[in-house]
């Protein structure tokens, strides 16, 4: 047996037999199941957005109630919508890492860790779309130990907050990773991005200590760096650098065009 | 050595000869994948399959493999059987391989199914080396679910996701104990199954490899 295994011949022979073999079992598996596969990615992305906008529960049928739901991409750059892209299957995430579609974010300007922010990104209105109940805006940033990334839902008046989730995150159990915990999830209905109708830079932050007016959130206890990252990421993305001006169409007494002002230049490369 | 016998390859492996508790293998993901009840079960299934069938497979082609390539033969097979389950678990249980994320391909390198292959099936027939691999991941998914059962409830207060012990974040009595949430708690809970195992068969407990030499007795300095 050990003789006539070991020529060149049937080592060869066995190798390339096995290839073939395995990469056939292999690749059925992997193209059979991919519509399913991609099935659930997709469901899995319509519940959270569906849960943070507060229509979700355990149980509800996620294509029909994400039928209330409208897909649209928004122009970060001066906040208007935007018919470049389809947004099915617009991908902001890719389009971060491409430099025709993104631009560099440097230093002060960064405070959400992000290296590189989309020139483009979609959002979801729910109800009407052109006086929408909710209006759902991804958000991402850097937490204690990487990258987190969830949708927050605004109310119609752009300001007050319905909800935050965050769907992907890497916090540690049972500190940063209670930004899943629903209790701590529930104390953001109501809260509000802006101190007064004119400010243009978000007021929402996390505090210690126990929030004391509409601008403040109770910070995670022990875990003081993920709460930072969870206001800088707010900041971040409320601010004329991520949908401040996007928001600002649905804001009373504030002018887009003060907001441009403010914000710096925004051209990508 | 005797003859191995099918219910002899299907039952060691559970306390006798437990691949995580005496052969101290496959520690790496007991440590990773325990935290909660119901991925570590997802888990010890993934594993009995994928040892069952990489054992069946490559003891079915003994006699084929040529003995200087047999190491990277063996790793396609688990590797294949591996993409497959996870092929299967993210079409199946997508919430599941979400919280699996990178263990599930990492079974890959978990020395228990490559130690089976190369120490089992490569000399038994097909039948056998397959209860072999079934009683070992067996073995592996007994260790893996202790393991999870004490961490999830004294780190969340819950088994298999119901809640046992209401904890203070949700507003009732018990303080979770953090570390049971992290992976070295894990090391604790394992070190402490292997005491268990080691009083209640004492002829597992290995010998010294060396003698420790008396403490030399002080002397008054002359």
């Amino acid at each position: 047996m050990a003789q006539s295994n070991n020529s060149i011949k049937k080592i060869l022979t066995v190798a390339f037999a096995l290839c073939i073999v395995c990469s056939v079992i292999v690749s059925t598996a992997a193209v059979g199941l991919r519509a399913k596969q991609e099935l659930n990615q997709e469901l899995d992305r319509k519940s959270n957005i569906l849960d943070v906008a507060g229509l979700y529960e355990p149980g509800t049928d996620i294509e029909e109630a994400f039928k209330q739901v409208t897909a649209r991409v928004v122009d970060l750059r001066n906040g208007d919508y935007s018919d470049k892209f389809d947004p099915q299957t617009y991908d902001s995430f890719q389009a971060a890492k491409d430099p025709a579609q993104s631009r560099t974010l440097s230093g002060e300007q960064d405070i959400a860790g992000l290296s590189r922010q989309e020139n483009y990104s979609t959002i979801y209105l729910v109800g009407d779309a052109d006086d929408p109940e909710q209006v759902i805006l991804p958000v991402r940033g850097q937490g204690l130990w990487g990258l987190m990334r969830g949708y927050l839902a605004v109310r119609g008046d752009g300001n007050t907050i319905e909800g935050i989730t965050f769907y992907s995150h890497g916090e540690t159990p049972g500190l940063g990773g209670e930004v899943d915990n629903p209790r701590w999830k529930a104390q953001w209905d109501g809260k509000e991005i802006f101190a007064d109708g004119e400010s243009v830079q978000p007021d929402i932050a996390l505090v210690k200590g126990g929030a004391s007016d509409a601008t403040e959130v109770d910070a995670l206890s022990g875990a003081s760096l993920t709460s930072k990252g969870v206001t800088n990421l707010l900041q971040f993305w409320l601010s004329p650098e991520g949908f401040g001006q996007y928001l600002a169409r649905f804001r009373s007494g504030i002018e887009r065009d003060a907001m441009q002002d403010t914000s710096t230049d925004t051209e990508g490369a | 050595m005797s003859a191995p016998t099918a219910k002899g390859v299907l039952l060691t492996p559970l306390f006798k000869n437990n691949p995580i508790a005496l052969q101290i293998l496959g520690i790496c993901s007991a440590l990773a994948v325990t935290s909660s009840m119901s991925v570590s079960l997802v888990m010890s299934l993934a594993v009995i399959f994928v040892t069952a069938l990489s054992n069946f497979f490559v003891s079915l082609i003994r006699h084929h493999i040529p003995s200087s390539i047999r190491i990277i033969v063996q790793m396609t097979i688990i590797a294949s059987l591996v993409i497959v389950v996870d092929q299967i678990l993210k079409a199946y249980a997508y919430e599941m391989s979400k919280q699996l994320s990178v263990f599930v391909g990492l079974i890959i390198t978990n020395c228990i199914v490559m130690g089976r292959a190369e120490g089992f099936a490569m000399t038994n027939s097909p039948g056998l080396s397959f209860l072999d691999g079934v009683g070992n991941g067996i073995g592996y998914g007994f260790i893996l679910m202790t393991v999870g059962f004490f961490r999830e409830l004294f780190g969340s207060g819950s088994v298999f996701g119901f809640t046992v012990l209401e904890t203070v974040q949700n507003g009732g009595w018990y303080v979770p104990n953090g570390l049971m949430l992290l992976p070295p708690s894990a090391f604790f809970i394992i070190g402490l199954i292997i005491w268990v195992l080691r009083a209640i068969n004492p002829e597992q407990v290995e010998e010294n490899e060396f003698k420790m030499k008396e403490n030399t007795q002080p002397k008054e300095a002359v």
